[in-house]
C-alpha cells in the first residue's frame, strides 16, 4: 500500500486506519484523509481505498470517485519529484510550449508520462496563480517562474538523483 | 518590547523568493548577527511588496529605502555601509522602474492605486498578529461585538453597497441577510479561496500577506448570520497560503479571537482550513460545498441557493477572499466612508491582476471606476518589448475579450464588468485562434462532466478550434460554434459551461479577419498555428 506491494498488509491497513483516527472518522473528512494518505504513503492505492470504505461504512465506489475526481491525488505511484507545468492563457502567450519541449528534452519524456528510474513525473496543468511570472511550473512545492528554455536543464539538475 | 533603531523588510512573497530572497533572509541575518547588531536591527519577513520584476527586495525603515535585485553577494555592502554606517547604497535603490534614485518606500502608491485592502500587504508580517493588531486590526470587530447588534451589521454592510468580489458582484449584505433569516439549527461561513480561474492571483496575495484581515471578515459575518463554523477553502496548490492561514487561525484561538467566548462577548465561532485537491469548478460555491461535505466537487441545481440551504443543507454565507477583506473596514470606518470610494453601483476598491504581455505583471488596487487604461499602462508599464496591445481578456479565461478601444472605459459594473480581477493582455503577435484553443483546452480539461451541455460542449468546442489552428476548418464553423457556445450558455449547470464560450463570442467581431484567415485562406497571420492539416485528436 504505497510503501509495500503486499496486497493484503496488515501493518499498510493500521497505517490507514492510524490517518482516519487522527483526521476524524467520519465521512465529511474524507478528503483530508485522502491529503493526509497520499502526504505519507505517495499515492492511494485500491487496497486503502477499501480500507477507507470499509472504516467510514461507505461503499468503496464513494471514496474511489471522490479520489479520481480531483487532480492532485495519484492513484498510482508517481516519479520521487512531480513537476507541474502551467499551460494556461497567461502562461500559454508567455511561451509554455517551449519550456515543455525543454523539459521533455531534458528528461526524455511527455507530459503524463514517468521517468524509467522513477525520478521525476511530468504533468501539464492548469493555472496555479504565478501568471506574475509566467511562464512558471512546480516541482514539487518549489515554485519557479519567468522560465527560459535556456533555464530548464540546470533546474532539473537540481532534482536529478546524486544531486 | 525591544526596541530596535532600525527594521529591514524583506519580501518573502512567492515571486521574491523564488528569486532568491530566502536565502538573501538567512544571509542577511546572518551578517547583522555577525556584526552584533541583532539587537538594534531587527528583520522582518513580509509577504509580496508588489513589487514584480524587482527580484529579492528589502525596504530599510526609518528611512523607507527601497533595494531591489538584492543578492547574497550585497549583504555584506548593504549590512557595512546603510546598517553600519547609514549610507545608502545607491546602485540597488529601487526606483519603479530600472535604474537608481531614492524612493519613498512602497507606502507611496503608484498613481491611481488606492490601497484599502493590500494596505497592510508588504508592510506587516504576516504570520504576526501583533503586527495586525498595531495597524488597527481587530478594531473593527471589538466594534462589532460590543456596540452593534447583528441586524445592524447587515445594515451597514447593505448600506455600503459591498458587493461580491468573486466576479458576480452579487450585493453581499443581501447575502447575509438571506442567511440570517433563514431558519437553521446551525449555520456555517465559508470564505472561497479556491482561486482557480487562470490570471487571478489576488487571493493569493491577500492570504499569504495579510491572512488575520479575512479571520476578521469571517468572524464579523458570522456574528451577523448567527454562525459558529467557518471554514477557508484554499486551492491545493497554494502551499504558502495555507500555512499563513492555518497559523493566523491558530494564534487568533490563543488570544481569544475565535474560540468559545471571543473578546469576553460570549460570541462563539472558530474556523477551519479546508484544502482543496485540484479541481476547477470547486470555485462554483455549491461544488464547493460539495468538496467539503467530502464528495465530487460537482455542481448542484440552484434554487436552492446556499444561503438558505447550503453546506450540509443549513444557511451558508459563502463569501470571495476579496469581499471578506472588505468587511472590517466597513465597520471600522463606516458605510458613508465607504460609500465616497468608487461608482454608484460599484462601492470600493477592487484588485487586479493585470499579466501576460505588460511590463509589469502583479497585484493592484484601485477604486471601482478607474480605466482599463490606468490599470494596464500607468500601473503595470504597458505591453512590454515595444509591442501594441491586441486585446485583454477581462477577469479570465470565462471573461469577455476587449480590444484597444476599450482602454478608456471605466472598470465596474456600470461599464466594464472586471469579473474577478485577472487582465489577460495580449500583444500584437499573439494568435487569437491559438488563445481561443488553449481556453477550449482549459474548460474541456476542467468541466466535470455531469451535464451534458458542458461535457460535450467544451469537448465539440476543442475539436472546431483543433481543426482551426490545423488549417483543417470551413467558414461555416463559425457559425456552428457559435450556436454550440449559445446552448452552453443556456443549458449548462452552473457557470463553467455557461461561460466557457463567452470569450470566443466577444472576440469574433474583434479579429474577425483572423478567424477568416484560419477558415478561408488557411494561413495565421502570426505564424503560430501549425496548418499542418492534421488536427489534434481530442482525448
Amino acid at each position: 500500500m504505497g510503501s509495500c506491494d503486499s496486497k493484503s498488509c496488515v501493518e499498510c491497513e493500521a497505517a490507514v486506519v492510524k490517518i482516519i483516527e487522527k483526521c476524524g472518522r467520519a465521512e465529511t473528512n474524507l478528503i483530508p484523509i485522502l491529503h493526509e494518505l497520499q502526504r505519507s504513503m505517495g499515492y492511494i492505492s485500491t487496497e486503502a481505498m477499501e480500507t477507507i470504505a470499509a472504516e467510514l461504512g461507505i461503499p468503496v465506489g464513494r471514496v474511489h470517485g471522490t479520489a479520481t475526481f480531483y487532480s492532485l491525488f495519484y492513484l498510482k505511484p508517481h516519479g520521487k519529484n512531480v513537476i507541474r507545468l502551467c499551460d494556461s492563457p497567461p502562461c500559454h502567450i508567455e511561451g509554455s510550449k517551449a519550456i515543455r519541449d525543454a523539459v521533455t528534452k531534458a528528461i526524455g519524456i511527455q507530459p503524463g508520462e514517468t521517468t524509467e528510474d522513477g525520478n521525476f513525473t511530468f504533468e501539464v496543468v492548469s493555472c496555479m496563480g504565478l501568471c506574475g511570472v509566467a511562464p512558471a511550473m512546480m516541482i514539487n512545492d518549489d515554485v519557479y517562474g519567468n522560465l527560459t528554455p535556456e533555464a530548464v536543464p540546470s533546474i532539473l539538475a537540481k532534482y536529478k538523483e546524486g544531486n | 518590547m525591544a526596541l530596535f533603531r532600525a527594521h529591514v523588510l524583506v519580501d518573502t512573497g512567492t515571486a521574491a523568493i523564488l528569486k532568491g530572497a530566502a536565502a538573501v533572509r538567512g544571509a542577511l541575518v546572518e551578517e547583522i548577527r555577525r556584526r552584533g547588531l541583532e539587537n538594534e536591527i531587527k528583520v522582518v519577513e513580509t509577504g509580496d511588496l508588489g513589487l514584480a520584476g524587482a527580484g529579492a527586495a528589502l525596504v530599510v525603515y526609518p528611512e523607507g529605502v527601497t533595494y531591489a535585485n538584492v543578492t547574497v553577494a550585497d549583504i555584506p555592502e548593504i549590512v557595512e555601509e546603510h546598517l553600519l554606517k547609514g549610507r545608502q547604497v545607491k546602485r540597488l535603490i529601487y526606483s519603479g522602474g530600472e535604474t537608481a534614485a531614492v524612493v519613498e518606500a512602497p507606502k507611496a502608491p503608484r498613481s491611481a492605486e488606492m490601497r484599502v485592502i493590500l494596505h497592510n500587504i508588504g508592510v506587516i508580517d504576516p504570520t504576526s498578529i501583533d503586527e495586525y493588531i498595531a495597524l488597527g486590526g481587530y478594531e473593527a470587530l471589538g466594534k462589532a461585538l460590543t456596540s452593534m447588534k447583528p441586524g445592524e451589521i447587515i445594515e451597514e454592510i447593505k448600506k455600503s453597497g459591498l458587493k461580491g468580489r468573486g466576479g458576480a458582484f452579487f450585493p453581499t449584505g443581501l447575502k447575509w441577510d438571506f442567511a440570517a433569516r433563514a431558519e437553521g439549527d446551525s449555520k456555517y461561513v465559508v470564505c472561497n479561496a479556491d482561486e482557480g480561474e487562470p490570471g487571478n492571483f489576488k487571493d493569493r496575495l491577500i492570504l499569504e500577506g495579510d491572512p488575520h484581515q479575512i479571520i476578521e471578515g469571517m468572524v464579523i459575518a458570522a456574528y451577523a448570520v448567527g454562525a459558529h463554523k467557518g471554514y477557508i477553502y484554499i486551492r491545493g496548490e497554494y502551499h504558502q497560503s495555507v500555512a499563513h492561514t492555518e497559523r493566523a487561525i491558530d494564534v487568533a484561538r490563543e488570544m481569544g479571537l475565535l474560540g468559545t467566548d471571543i473578546m469576553g462577548s460570549g460570541f462563539e465561532f472558530d474556523i477551519e482550513v479546508f484544502k482543496g485537491a485540484g479541481a476547477y469548478v470547486c470555485g462554483e460555491e455549491t461544488a464547493l460545498l460539495e468538496s467539503i461535505e467530502g464528495r465530487r466537487g460537482e455542481s448542484q441545481m440552484k434554487p436552492p441557493f446556499p444561503p438558505t440551504h447550503g453546506l450540509h443543507g443549513r444557511p451558508t454565507v459563502i463569501n470571495n477572499v476579496e469581499t471578506l477583506a472588505n468587511v472590517p473596514h466597513i465597520i471600522a470606518k463606516g458605510a458613508d466612508w465607504y460609500q465616497t470610494i468608487g461608482t454608484p453601483q460599484s462601492r470600493g476598491t477592487k484588485i487586479f491582476s493585470p499579466c501576460g504581455d505588460v511590463q509589469y505583471p502583479g497585484v493592484y488596487e484601485v477604486p471601482f471606476g478607474a480605466t482599463l487604461r490606468d490599470v494596464v499602462y500607468t500601473m503595470a508599464g504597458g505591453i512590454k518589448n515595444g509591442r501594441r496591445l491586441k486585446g485583454v481578456l477581462m477577469g479570465g479565461p470565462s471573461g469577455v475579450m476587449v480590444g484597444e478601444d476599450a482602454l478608456d472605459r471605466k472598470l465596474c459594473g456600470e461599464d466594464l464588468n472586471p469579473g474577478a480581477g485577472a487582465l489577460i493582455v495580449i500583444n500584437e503577435d499573439r494568435c487569437i485562434v491559438d488563445l481561443m484553443t488553449n481556453i477550449a483546452q482549459f474548460f474541456y480539461h476542467e468541466s466535470c462532466g455531469q451535464c451534458v451541455p458542458c461535457r460535450e460542449g467544451t469537448k465539440r468546442m476543442l475539436e472546431f478550434l483543433n481543426w482551426w489552428t490545423a488549417g483543417a476548418g470551413s467558414e461555416g464553423d463559425i457559425k456552428l460554434l457559435e450556436q454550440l457556445t449559445a446552448t452552453m450558455a443556456a443549458a449548462s449547470r452552473c457557470g463553467l459551461g455557461q461561460f466557457a464560450g463567452v470569450a470566443f463570442r466577444s472576440s469574433l467581431p474583434l479579429f474577425e479577419d483572423e478567424y477568416k484567415a484560419h477558415l478561408k485562406d488557411k494561413t495565421c497571420p502570426a505564424g503560430i498555428c501549425p496548418m499542418d492539416k492534421v488536427p489534434q485528436e481530442v482525448a
